[in-house]
């Protein structure tokens, strides 16, 4: 018995040690380096907690923790706050956009033959396989002045060729790319919603004279509710902090957080700085995260 | 009931599957432009393959990656299955709701944000930084993705099946690489798989966590497509969107076979 349970207990033991220390103690560390500042040194910033140098040092350490960056950060005249409420926007927006385009696929899918629905399924996933710098940059030779779209449009007469579409380095662009690279994400919750739900529903409201669209609005659009809670958070969630999108197609003047933070890292090589803004960001996240959590538990374990 | 399906489904797929594939499409066409201007197209050609072949950097960073990627998932699999066993089977234990928050909570959040706590871990604690520091970022945050996968199939198979084994007398490690293993293998595969191509896909946390000499590529990408749109870049992602593909189409077509053939001998025992 005591072998088992101790095998038992490694089974626990293991992933909960992993991810206590290089998921959870790394938050803690960020929290804390948000709160000391730069400094010209190794590591880059003061107070450094010296376990060896006695409890008098350690004290002193603490008391040299401030909420400065804090407050340079939330200070009106650094656009940070623009940044946040700029990411919450454009990925709201993109969200919604995500949820318009995504859920006539998904329902088209699951109400397709049996037959072939494991194939379209797979081709939904196949491009998520596939490199998302790979996907975004493709966006780039399509979107360019002198790009493919414009090509097109110039070749069909549409648009005169000394006026080419400016949509590389805007925020339409960080739409596209967005929609774009996190649509499998949206597809799949909304399609295992869908498939579930039992299609003599909506025969019986269709014999009780119900028109389609109503049938629609009364009983898939709730029965796919969970499916698009927990699409839009899949989505939403990542969109916020997204680097590599507003970087790769943005302009100059998207100013999205998770930009900022590098920028703030590798540029201006501020390390306490991007920590309190990382710590904001998590703050600004924590409740659809929580949300999503808890979706996503009663997903895995509540059947 | 209608069979088949309606024009309106119909049309959402198609266009649909288009905007899907399309951009790809069009970068693999471009990949063979034989121009060195990617939009104009200026007949076949096979000469940025070549090139490919001679770009060291590329190849060493297209290493670095792979190497990455293998060790990464492998040990991810290992931790991911571990963490699915005692999420799916243990009920409720102490600490059970930081545990289950631990590994939901990386699936959602922002790569800068994993990126940097790890960076900042790897400083405090004065760790040289290179091709290993990816390789414990990587497999933290890709674990996390495994165990999912693993779970999604540990809670629909038939638990009596274990129950028999441990009830005929079995020891329970036993018990789990003869029934258990066996039966979730599938989904223990796709999460390698899963991981794998997380860990050769990463940019924001490789370049947060890296040090000198460990370049992975799609650092090497970035660093280029920030430069420009280039047929060398088209290329060297044809070959990737090729290698994927082939090894994701290959698995699929081997666990469909699986599965009929457990089905049929499922069926089988039934008769018999």
């Amino acid at each position: 018995m005591a072998a088992k349970a101790k095998g038992r207990w490694l089974v626990l033991a293991v992933p909960y040690l992993w991810l206590l220390v290089l998921f959870l103690v790394p938050f803690l560390i960020v929290f804390k380096i948000s709160l000391s500042q730069d400094a010209i040194a190794q590591p880059p910033y003061e107070p450094v907690f010296d376990l060896a140098a006695g409890w008098d040092a350690i004290t002193d350490a603490f008391s040299q923790l401030n909420f400065d960056n804090y407050a340079y950060v939330l200070s009106w005249d650094n656009e940070f706050i623009e940044a946040y409420g700029s990411s919450l926007w454009i990925a709201g927006i993109s969200t919604l956009l995500l949820l318009a385009v995504g859920y006539p696929i998904a329902y088209g899918m699951a109400r397709a033959p049996k037959s072939i629905r494991p194939t379209l399924l797979m081709l939904v996933i196949l491009p998520f396989w596939t490199s998302f710098l790979i996907r975004v940059y493709a966006w780039i030779g399509i979107l360019s002045p002198e790009g493919l779209l414009n090509q097109l449009l110039i070749a069909l007469g549409i648009i005169s060729p000394d006026a080419p579409l400016q949509i590389l380095a805007t925020d339409t662009a960080v739409y596209i790319g967005i929609v774009y690279s996190y649509l499998p994400f949206m597809i799949l919750p909304l399609y295992s919603a869908l498939e579930k739900m039992d299609e003599t529903l909506l025969e019986a409201a269709a014999d009780l004279g119900c028109p389609p669209f109503a049938a629609f609005w009364k009983i898939t659009w709730p029965l796919s509710l969970p499916g698009v809670f927990a699409g839009c958070l899949l989505c939403f969630i990542p969109a916020v902090g997204e680097f590599v999108i507003p970087d790769l197609l943005g302009g100059s003047d998207t100013m999205m957080i998770g930009k900022v933070l590098w920028t703030e890292f590798s540029v201006n090589r501020s390390w306490t700085v991007s920590s309190a803004v990382a710590v904001l960001l998590l703050l600004v996240l924590v409740v659809p995260i929580v949300f999503y959590q808890n979706v996503q538990a009663k997903e895995m374990e509540g059947r | 009931m209608r069979k088949g399906l309606s024009w309106f489904n119909t049309t959402s797929i198609v266009l649909g599957f288009a905007f899907l594939y399309l951009p790809i499409l069009l970068l693999v066409i471009y990949s063979f432009n034989a121009s060195r201007l990617v939009t104009v197209w200026a007949g076949f050609s096979t000469e940025w393959y070549w090139k490919l072949l001679q770009n060291d950097q590329l190849l060493e960073a297209a290493w670095v990656t792979l190497r990455v990627a293998f060790i990464s998932a492998s040990v991810a699999t290992v931790l991911g299955t571990l963490a699915a066993i005692a999420l799916t089977r243990y009920g409720r234990f102490n600490g059970r709701m930081l545990f289950s928050g631990m590994v939901y909570a990386p699936l959602v959040m922002p790569e800068v944000i994993t990126g940097l706590s790890l960076l900042l871990l790897f400083v405090a604690v004065n760790f040289d930084r290179g091709f290993w520091t990816i390789t414990l970022a990587h497999i933290t945050f890709t674990m996390c993705f495994v165990s999912v996968v693993v779970q999604s199939r540990l809670v629909t198979f038939d638990r009596s099946l274990e129950e028999a084994a441990l009830d005929l007398g079995c020891p329970p490690l036993k018990t789990f690489f003869v029934v258990t293993l066996p039966i979730i293998l599938p989904a223990v595969v796709s999460g390698w798989m899963l991981a794998f191509t997380l860990s050769l896909d990463d940019l924001v946390i490789a370049s947060f966590t890296t040090g000198p000499g460990a370049t992975t590529l799609p650092m090497r990408i970035y660093s280029q497509v920030r430069l420009g749109v280039t047929p060398e870049i088209n290329a060297i992602c044809t070959i990737m969107i090729g290698i994927v593909t082939v090894v994701v189409v290959l698995a699929s077509i081997i666990t469909k076979r699986q599965e009929v053939a457990r089905e049929r001998a499922e069926r089988l025992a039934a008769a018999g």
